[in-house]
């Protein structure tokens, strides 16, 4: 009965969001009241249909119901009952129904949180949303329903994939998915922008902390991703440049691109009908993700599940949702004055480059993504577009990104010269440069040029950052100002700060992985000792150990620095009682400047077991950084401006030259 | 330009985006059979990767049923596929027979060493003269030779356990009784 009903919920979440599409917007266009003030219930409701929906389906899988389709192949009575519930996202369906639920979280709380806003924007922004849910409740209700019937009822299910029986993975999707569908927030706002013809400051003010949040989740979830994969694959690597990575990075380029955009348009009014692009792009790269991953179009190690018709339908609704915003774009943004003035030396103009190199990167990945098809659509033969050409691409452009990241913050506004630039940061420059030379001295470096790079980058990221921070605090006195500062109106200031430092942080992780990175493999039987960058590895031996709903071959090391034993690790290797799939478990002892992973391979016989030895410097400074950029957001969004914005209609626009 | 048409731009690219992904699922290699199903194999022969005194060659595939496995250590999908070929490895009656394809030798027989070996043979193939023959474009590709030695089956992309049992296994098993 309950997954019954949890399928008419979804149908009826599809008739309010028919309704939800129609009823506001024309309102907002005939200047209907009453239609326009259906807005906030309607996203409430939708809201309401989908959790119900999606508590039937958790209740379907936490009791193991088996007669469900899709619980009887992602679920298993076994599974520890943490994976029961995550497995509701193991698959397509569910992955699905996921989205959805979230997309409609968005929607209720921009309705709870816009009480400031002129009700024709609410209305015309729900109205927006509303589109996007029909697309993929149409989708799911046609051809992926998480309630479909199974008969005759299996008596066991065939087990969530063992790559997904993780704590890491488990939070993985919901991170990423709130990232993916609160850039539709933005979206909306644009797509409403431009039906009302309205692309004023106000319209950037409104959408700057939604889409701030959303870059937030998308961020933290890109990096649990990362992480998932480096212990979980057992390789060692971070990234992997695999098409689903790829599909949840270029939303994110976008997005870091949108999130200063708007910051310019907000405060100088300049960019509008970039930033309406930028906006409109941005979810659109989502979807495009979702097609790319449902639709079998390209292989990848994450492509779980796909069926072309699916693929097809996604196809369709990524034409009327992406080409029917641009083609609204082509009509409406020629009216847009472009406003809002600026030299070349002005924080215009960096911030400008900034989103250019964005959308250049954010161009080769997709490219890179599509390689496959585009050199089989003109049959150009060997595709020589893999890993290593991603990474000379990155490199390419990271350096001038950093650089840019340096100058951008202490840029004044519409007008700057030079020569003050120079003196304002020529220390920051100083110790860079020190750092360099430092670097690249013989005996410290391996005789590769992006150590020095590297690090010099970082170094003037951190300098130049620091000396901003100073002439912020140069009238003011002690720390308490400084405090009362953090209270007020710094916090967007201190976030950019924070996030910039992040990608400071994340460059010295890159940079040392990359070039200092250790890696062995050997044969080794109990009582064999190895060596590598220091660090003896001995091998007690392993043995059988029983798990919930596996089986597993269990190594015991000792790691020793010199004499002193400063770790124990227990790898392992796992047989799913579910099926034959083994999974290797990577023992890691982790620390803040390096980590020691140890993977068990296969038995070689007579107790031996083949098994790969890493030494990682400073892995942990890439997700850190990460972690630095996320928290820098939080800050940002907590700023006095956003706290007291429901008081205020309007904010002074420019009033203060923070937050880019 | 006129400042109208500039505001176009998007549009036209977004369309070219589209044109080429419809191509895609039009193309999908998962739909369209291989040129080469119904025929008998190419012929071939490649040093063994793991014993290059030994050769691995067409006549290899007769008598048996064999599931040719394209491969390469840089392939992240082979990755994920190879755990899946170590449970098919204990399966008897048929072959597993890889081509290491694009690949360098050194790598390959880490990969071999570190996650295990399920093939019976592996024709080292590092500058695709045999992938070429095969109509090999990526990898993991995987095909179904019957005991005739005629390709029977193309499978682009990982084996996973459901490609396994709703599809290969299935079509094994009538081979096998066929033969």
């Amino acid at each position: 009965m309950i997954p019954e009903l949890g399928h008419v919920a979804l149908i009826l979440a599809l008739v309010v969001a028919v309704v939800q599409a129609s009823f506001p917007l024309a309102g907002s266009l005939s200047g209907n009241r009453p239609w326009m003030a259906m807005a906030r219930p309607l996203a409430y409701g939708q809201f309401a249909m989908l959790a119900i929906a999606f508590a039937a389906l958790a209740q379907a899988f936490l009791t193991s119901d088996f007669s469900v389709l899709y619980v009887a192949e992602n679920s298993n009575s076994l599974l520890p009952q943490i994976y029961k519930f995550s497995a509701i996202w193991g698959g397509h369906e569910g992955s699905l129904l996921l989205w959805v639920l979230l997309m409609s979280t968005w929607g209720a709380a921009v309705a709870a949180l816009s009480k400031n806003l002129p009700q024709g924007v609410v209305a015309r922004v729900i109205s927006v949303q509303g589109m996007v849910a029909i697309g993929f409740l149409l989708f799911m209700l046609l051809t992926s329903n998480p309630f479909e019937r199974l008969f005759p009822v299996p008596p066991e299910g065939r087990d969530l994939n063992p790559l997904l029986q993780d704590p890491g993975l488990a939070i993985h999707p919901p991170m990423l998915y709130m990232g993916y569908v609160g850039f539709s927030v933005a979206f909306a706002f644009a797509i409403a922008a431009l039906i009302g013809g309205r692309l004023d400051t106000a319209w950037a003010r409104w959408s700057r902390p939604w889409t701030t949040v959303a870059w937030i989740f998308l961020t933290i979830g890109i990096a649990l991703g990362s992480w998932w994969a480096y212990y979980e694959l057992g390789w060692g690597g971070w990234w992997f440049w695999d098409p689903v990575e790829n599909a949840s990075l270029m939303p994110w380029l976008i997005g870091t691109a949108l999130i200063h955009s708007l910051a310019v348009t907000e405060k100088r009014g300049a960019f509008k009908s970039w930033t309406v692009l930028l906006a409109i792009f941005a979810f659109s790269l989502s979807l495009l993700g979702t097609f790319l991953v449902r639709s079998g179009v390209l292989t990848s190690v994450h492509a779980f599940a796909t069926d072309p018709t699916r693929g097809l339908f996604i196809l369709l609704f990524l034409c009327v949702v992406i080409g029917g915003s641009l083609a609204l774009y082509a009509w409406r943004a020629p009216e847009v004055s472009e406003g809002g003035r600026f030299d070349l030396i002005s924080r215009e103009s960096a911030l400008l480059a900034n989103n250019l190199l964005f959308v250049a990167f954010t161009v080769l990945v997709l490219f890179g993504t599509l390689a496959p098809l585009i050199y089989e659509a003109f049959d150009w033969g060997k595709i020589s577009v893999g890993f290593p050409w991603f990474n000379k691409m990155f490199l390419a452009l990271a350096p001038f990104l950093a650089v840019l990241l340096g100058l951008g913050p202490a840029a004044r506004w519409k007008h700057d010269s030079l020569l003050r630039l120079v003196r304002m940061l020529w220390l920051a420059l100083a110790l860079s440069i020190a750092v360099l030379a430092i670097a690249a001295l013989p005996g410290v470096d391996h005789g590769n040029l992006w150590v020095p790079v590297g690090l010099a980058l970082a170094a003037w990221l951190l300098f130049s950052h620091l000396i901003l921070i100073r002439d912020r605090l140069k009238h003011k006195q002690g720390w308490q100002a400084w405090v009362a500062d953090l209270r007020g109106n710094g916090r967007s200031f201190y976030g950019m700060v924070l996030a910039h430092l992040g990608v400071a942080v994340f460059v010295v992780g890159v940079t040392m992985v990359m070039n200092y990175q250790e890696e062995q493999d050997v044969r080794m039987g109990p009582g064999d000792s190895q060596e590598l960058a220091g660090y003896r590895f001995e091998f007690l031996g392993a043995e059988k150990t029983p798990g919930p709903n596996y089986r597993a071959d269990r190594g015991h090391f000792k790691v020793y620095k010199g004499d002193k034993q400063i770790a124990e690790l227990y790898p392992e290797k796992r047989s799913y009682l579910g099926g034959g799939m083994p999974m290797t478990e990577a023992a890691i002892d982790a620390g803040l400047f390096r980590d020691i992973y140890v993977s068990l391979g296969e038995p070689v016989g007579g107790g031996d077991w083949a098994l790969r030895l890493y030494y990682k410097p400073y892995v942990r400074w890439i997700w850190l950084g990460a972690i630095f950029m996320a928290l820098g957001g939080i800050l940002a969004v907590t700023d006095r401006r956003y706290r007291t914005a429901k008081s205020r209609v309007t904010a002074p626009a420019g009033a203060t030259a923070v937050g880019a | 330009m006129p400042k109208s048409v500039r505001y176009l731009t998007p549009l036209v690219i977004f369309a070219a985006l589209v044109a080429l992904l419809i191509f895609g699922l039009g193309n999908d290699p998962r739909e369209v059979p291989s040129p080469l199903i119904g025929k008998p194999v190419p012929e071939f022969t490649l040093p063994e990767l793991t014993d290059p005194s030994r050769t691995v060659s067409d006549k290899d595939l007769k008598g048996k049923v064999s599931l040719v496995n394209v491969w390469a250590s840089w392939c992240a999908s082979c990755r994920a596929e190879h755990q899946s070929l170590m449970a098919l490895a204990e399966i008897p009656d048929f072959q597993i027979v890889g081509l290491n394809w694009k690949d360098e030798g050194r790598d390959a027989m880490q990969v071999l060493r570190m996650t295990g070996n399920p093939y019976d043979m592996i024709g080292y193939d590092p500058d695709n003269t045999v992938g070429i023959d095969w109509g090999v474009y990526g990898a993991p590709e995987t095909f179904i030779v019957d005991p005739e030695g005629v390709i029977r089956y193309k499978h682009i992309g990982p084996i996973d356990r459901k490609v396994w049992e709703e599809t290969l296994q299935p079509l094994v098993a009538q081979l096998k009784a066929e033969g």
